[in-house]
């Protein structure tokens, strides 16, 4: 007792730590050949994700970058840098959108969309690229858009459009105009929220050319630039084909008409700057008389952030590039939760499943890891945790690495596909803030269990080692070949070996590519590719923005017992 | 000296009115608190809740703003002395504290003035009479004419005679005011006439004098000081010869470069002097010293305690407002010649809002960030103003002054130049970086003072644009100064925003992370600033800096266009405007000041022996259409049309000399302003017409507004 009272509040502290019962063992071998495979090949991976984002950063090209400065506008990072409050973070989403995905290059498919916070408050950001095909929506960004606004209305985030577009690009008009989730869901989108309290507000700081002419038009608030902003339904040369009528698009439909005369916009801006500083100004001015702003029944106090006790760099070289490579996912919890604290619910049983509680930044979650393939108990365990954390308000955490539900005789007569059931029913009807990462494969109902997209996590990124598909480009080729085989077997043909061969690889190469996170951030299938290191920011950031608005009841539907 | 204590004698002073302001009105409250003497302030509106009034025990209003009907008004500070029953006055300096009916009015109405016999301010009042009396008593003259005929053509005459150059000065008054050299006989009209206005405006007498006019000279004055009982004894000599505009603004003490055979025949002289006029309490006799034959001869005594007192006492040990006091009360002086030690070497320096580029024409404005160094016992801080104070057009522009003691010359000046370096001013323009420039000139430190040190050193006090390697240099280390202030900007961004959202506990605390997050990509962040050049000819330098935050913490800073490579900077707040910063090696503490004012942020840096000064425009860029407010700022730079003449400061017009539609030449005066006590003359910038002219003489106009256009036709 005397020795301890001696010893410096360092020491102290750290024989506390490892006194405590749920901090995680370094259980990582850093001088492994895995280590020092999985690090090279990761290395590579994040210089291909730097490489790429560092292309879609630089806008349009620099033609038209240089032509848009010549214009006295800034670039749609510059202007959301000079909105949020300075020298704060900024959680962009899906930089990598429309990657590869057309012939021409989209750079983050035309629009910026994120989160972040002006003046203590969290917005959500969509910011039109006029560098980029003079902002004009392809597909994608119309989804992006979309997507942006869907996490707005789940967050209940103030939205801040910075509108800088020429409309939808009309070559592609039938995938952008028609549908339900399509270019005047924006309107839609816009509509609902601000029917639901959710501010929207509008800077027009380019122009706003016909359907984009309704964001300023259908927001709670909007400003315009002088010179550079400018809102109608037709532009000039179309008002001169139908019409005759010659005017200019400042006189037709420039600031001062808006302001002063037809009152489309609610604030004259002289400069970009000005409109950008009024756009905080608004953001300053949200508040609701004699009501509380953030519900404030998240009912528990928040803790001391602490950081991981284990380097989170090392997140790069734990996960597997080769996914046959089994890890103990305990590694990577260690380096995401505060003080590496991790206090396992069921520890002992279906231990492919890892449950628990810690805390991200101070905040509770629940934790639900794969560490292999999913059982029966796993599974149950799976939706007995999901219920604890719905029932207590606590938001979920999914770290995804699964190659799927335990296939076979024994499994399906244990009944896996009702096990199965319970775990999708409890994660599609839990009502807690949910976040997904997958850190390593995503296959089969396994993504489905582990909150895939289609069980809207509010948040979901890929790790750049990651793979997604229905199942294994392998065992895709196999079952097909099979298939194959019986057909022409059928119709009495002969299937060479090599046929057979070219036929497999050409199933597999297919799987390749379209279970590469590149392919699917492209297509907007999830929120983002992530650095590793990066993890437990990012969570601690959604988690922060999931909790912007008041804590929902959860109500489960028939579990098949 | 026994009689002190007899019977009928006024009692001892127990409460002091002090008829001043700003840091002498401190000063004195000082000792009197010392000696446990009452005091009571008096004020005029402008300073209600300056630092004077809140340091006094009582403190009085006695009007409006200007000095003429507040500070000026003999019967207010006489009624606020009845008032608050304080049994002495103390005029302080300038103000009423050499006007002799004053004196004598105080006395009459039963109050002690503290300060000389008003018989003795009135014989020294007066030039002419004062050298008629020295020149009786034996102290040696300037040749000149001090004659009562005041007739132009007979004075032009005597300065023909006298010998150009010639010095024109009003016969009352002091500080310079009214002063004009002249160097030939084509000038003199004009200058006398200006003269007789400016003596007229600012003493209400306007008779002038003619001096000889010595080409090389020394300004070199004694502290005397006097008793009740007639003895008199002189506390050594100042050089107060650095002057611009004719005002002093570096003072020492003793002089350097003199004998102490000179330093006891000067000495005696100023004795004499004074005994001449029979006078007691602090006074200053001044000379002016030939220093080509160093000769010196008698200009004139300034009967009060005066701006640069505490030279003396830092050099004599004494405490000169406590022995005013004292010889108010009647006592003898506690020391005799012989006992009056010299100890060490001590400077003052004056620290003014002023703009120096600008012919170091007075500035107003508030003191956003005042921080002057601390004091101790080498270091003097006399100052009648505290941070968030505006220093007006009212009175005199004078901050502070800053007095530093060193066991010699060479000790004291190294103190001098720390000192000037750390002491920050931000929110108006000073002359503190000027006084630095002064102080490290290699003729001053060798002691090498005279009147006009300043007009011949002024190649190298004033920044010339021609001389590029100066330019560079002074552009490079402002660069580096724009990238340091950046860093400790961004920094204080991050402090500030931690402190919104109240500390690691607040649900949005992980928004506002150093470094803050980007998604795989590092945050920057572009600042521009503009380069406020307080001392070069260039004006305002726009640099644009990129800073990038880095994972360690720290912020790479770099410098779009001049040229220099990037900079890692680690910033750590000490406190609310100090920071430590490290890059390249080195590790500094530095100061950061950052106001808003007209829609640009205002960021001062100390950075070591380095200032500077820079603006960033916040949110709206100034431009035409919907802006029709004034901005006084930008009215001296090239926005105006040409050949329209916009005012030097903010002012009162004194004299309309053109009308509209008249012809003027180049170089003629239009009009006459004064501010501060000061006249300047506004001339047309090139011949032509005058075209609006709106003002007329007792008109105030502020600084930059447009006072007319020289038009060619």
């Amino acid at each position: 007792n005397s020795w301890l009272l001696k010893s410096s509040p360092s020491i102290l502290q750290s024989t506390r730590r490892q006194m405590c019962l749920g901090v995680l063992p370094d259980a990582v071998d850093r001088n492994s050949d895995a280590s020092t495979r999985n690090s090279l090949l990761m290395q590579d991976l994040l210089s291909q994700l730097h490489s790429n984002i560092n292309k879609v950063i630089a806008g349009g090209g620099e033609e038209a970058v240089k032509r848009n400065r010549s214009r006295k506008k800034l670039l749609p990072r510059e202007r959301i840098e000079r909105i949020l409050d300075p020298g704060s973070s900024f959680l962009e989403l899906s930089q990598l959108a429309g990657h590869e995905l057309y012939e021409e290059s989209l750079p983050s498919g035309g629009i910026i969309t994120g989160i972040g916070p002006v003046h203590g408050k969290l917005c959500m950001f969509v910011a039109n690229d006029p560098t980029v095909k003079g902002g004009t929506y392809f597909p994608i960004t119309v989804k992006k858009h979309l997507r942006a606004q869907e996490i707005a209305a789940q967050c209940k985030l103030p939205c801040l459009y910075l509108v800088d577009s020429g409309g939808a690009f009309l070559p592609k008009q039938a995938e952008v105009f028609p549908d339900k989730e399509n270019f005047g869901r924006i309107f839609y989108n816009q509509a609902i929220m601000s029917a639901q309290g959710i501010p929207q507000v509008a800077l027009v700081l380019g122009s706003c050319t016909a359907g984009g002419a309704y964001i300023p038009a259908m927001a709670d608030e909007s400003v315009m630039v002088k010179g550079n902003g400018t809102i109608f339904l037709a532009g000039p040369p179309l008002v001169k084909a139908a019409t005759g009528e010659e005017i200019s698009a400042e006189d037709l439909g420039g600031a001062s008409v808006h302001c002063k005369i037809s009152g489309v916009s609610d604030y004259f801006a002289e400069d970009e700057l000005h409109a950008l500083h009024t756009g905080r100004s608004i953001i300053k001015n949200l508040y609701k008389a004699g009501g509380e702003e953030l519900p404030g029944t998240w009912n528990y106090a928040i803790a001391e952030p602490k950081e991981p006790l284990y380097d989170v760099n090392e997140l790069r070289y734990i996960a597997p590039v080769d996914h046959k490579q089994q890890f103990d996912i305990r590694s990577v919890i260690a380096r995401i939760v505060d003080g590496s604290e991790f206090d396992e619910f069921k520890k002992l049983y279906g231990t492919t499943l890892v449950t628990g509680f810690a805390k991200i930044f101070g905040k509770p979650v629940g934790i639900i890891g794969n560490n292999g393939v999913l059982f029966n108990e796993s599974a149950l365990k799976g939706a007995h945790f999901i219920e604890l954390c719905t029932q207590r308000s606590i938001p979920l955490v999914f770290l995804q690495n699964i190659t799927g539900f335990m296939v076979g005789s024994r499994a399906e007569a244990n009944g896996i596909a009702k096990a199965g059931a319970k775990m999708v029913m409890a994660v599609a009807c839990a009502k807690v803030p949910k976040i997904t990462v997958i850190i390593g494969g995503s296959f089969g109902a396994g993504n489905y269990a582990m909150c895939g997209r289609a069980y809207s996590p509010n948040f979901m990124f890929f790790w750049p080692n990651a793979r997604i598909s229905i199942m294994g480009g392998a065992q895709a080729a196999g079952v097909l070949a099979q298939v194959e085989k019986a057909n022409k077997k059928r119709r009495g043909i002969q299937w060479t070996t090599e046929e057979e061969e070219t036929f497999k690889a050409k199933v597999e190469q297919a799987y390749e590519e379209e279970g590469s996170p590149y392919y699917s951030t492209a297509r907007l299938w999830d929120d983002g590719v992530i650095d590793p290191a990066d993890t437990r920011k990012i969570i601690g950031l959604c988690v922060s923005a999931s909790m912007n608005c008041a804590p929902e009841e959860t109500k489960y539907g028939v579990f098949r017992m | 000296s026994s009689e002190s204590s007899g019977a009928g004698k006024k009692p001892m002073i127990e409460k002091i009115l002090v008829a001043n302001r700003g840091e002498i009105a401190c000063r004195i409250m000082r000792t009197a608190k010392k000696l446990g003497v009452r005091t009571v302030a008096v004020y005029s509106d402008a300073d209600r809740d300056s630092l004077h009034v809140k340091f006094a025990d009582e403190a009085v209003r006695i009007g409006p703003p200007p000095a003429k009907l507040s500070y000026l008004q003999a019967n207010s500070i006489i009624e606020a002395a009845r008032m608050t029953g304080a049994q002495a006055i103390h005029p302080g300096y300038g103000f009423l504290s050499e006007n002799a009916e004053f004196a004598q009015k105080c006395e009459d109405e039963g109050l002690s003035f503290i300060g000389p016999p008003a018989s003795a301010i009135r014989d020294m009042g007066d030039k002419s009479a004062s050298k008629r009396i020295m020149g009786e008593a034996g102290v040696p003259l300037v040749p000149g004419y001090h004659g009562i005929d005041q007739d132009i053509d007979l004075m032009k005459s005597e300065a023909e005679k006298i010998g150009y150059p010639i010095l024109i000065k009003p016969t009352h008054g002091g500080g310079g005011k009214g002063m004009r050299i002249v160097q030939n006989p084509d000038e003199f009209a004009e200058a006398f006439l200006g003269a007789r206005r400016e003596a007229a405006a600012s003493f209400g007498v306007d008779t002038i004098l003619l001096e000889k006019y010595i080409i090389r000279p020394r300004h070199i004055e004694v502290q005397i000081f006097g008793d009740k009982h007639g003895n008199v004894i002189y506390l050594y000599e100042r050089d107060c010869s650095v002057q611009r505009r004719h005002q002093k603004i570096i003072e020492e003490a003793p002089a350097p470069n003199v004998s102490n055979d000179f330093r006891s025949q000067v000495g005696q002289a100023a004795v004499s002097a004074a005994k001449a006029v029979g006078y007691y309490s602090a006074g200053t006799v001044e000379f002016i010293v030939d220093t080509l034959s160093d000769q010196f001869y008698f200009m004139e005594m300034n009967t009060r305690l005066q701006v640069e007192h505490p030279v003396t006492e830092m050099v004599v040990g004494q405490d000169l407002v406590e022995w005013q006091i004292r010889v108010a009360n009647g006592e003898p002086l506690p020391v005799t010649q012989s006992e009056v030690p010299l100890s060490g070497h001590a400077f003052e320096a004056r620290i003014y809002a002023e703009n120096v580029q600008k012919g170091f024409l007075p500035a107003t404005g508030v003191l956003h960030h005042y921080r002057p160094v601390p004091e101790s016992e080498t270091v003097r801080v006399e100052t009648g103003v505290e941070q968030g104070d505006a220093v007006s057009m009212h009175y005199d522009p004078m901050i502070a002054k800053l007095v530093v003691w060193g066991e010699n010359r060479a000790t004291a000046l190294v103190k001098l130049k720390d000192c000037l370096s750390k002491f920050q001013v931000a929110g108006l323009p000073t002359n503190i970086n000027f006084l630095l420039k002064l102080a490290n000139h290699s003729a001053f430190e060798n002691g090498q003072v005279e009147t006009h040190f300043i007009e011949h050193h002024k190649d190298v006090l004033f920044a010339d644009s021609s001389n590029m390697e100066l330019a560079e240099e002074a552009c490079k280390s402002a660069t580096r100064s724009a990238m340091l202030a950046a860093a400790c900007l961004c920094k204080m961004d991050i402090n500030t925003a931690k402190g919104i959202c109240q500390g690691e506990r607040s649900p949005l605390s992980i928004w506002y992370s150093d470094p803050p997050f980007r998604v795989n990509y590092c945050a920057k962040r572009d600042i521009e600033f503009e380069w406020e050049n307080d001392y070069g000819t260039t004006g305002t330098v726009p640099l644009k800096l990129v800073l990038t935050y880095q994972q360690n913490g720290s912020y790479l800073v770099e410098a779009g266009e001049c040229g220099s490579p990037g900079m890692e900077v680690k910033v750590v707040q000490l406190g609310d405007k100090d920071f430590r910063v490290e890059a390249q090696g080195l590790s500094a503490l530095i100061t950061l000041a950052v106001y808003t004012k007209d829609k640009s942020k205002h960021i001062y840096i100390w950075n070591g022996l380095q200032y500077h000064h820079f603006r960033q425009k916040v949110g709206l860029e100034s431009s035409g259409e919907d802006e029709t407010e004034h901005r006084p700022e930008r009215a001296d730079m090239a926005s105006h049309s040409p050949g329209s003449v916009t005012a030097p400061m903010a002012g009162l017009v004194v004299k309309v000399l053109k009308n509209n539609g008249e012809k003027v030449e180049a170089g003629q005066p239009v009009l006459v302003m004064e501010a501060m006590k000061m006249e300047h003359v506004v001339k047309a910038p090139s011949s032509g017409f005058i075209h609006g002219l709106q003002v007329a003489s007792g008109q105030q106009v502020s600084d930059g507004s447009i006072l007319f256009t020289v038009k060619e036709e």
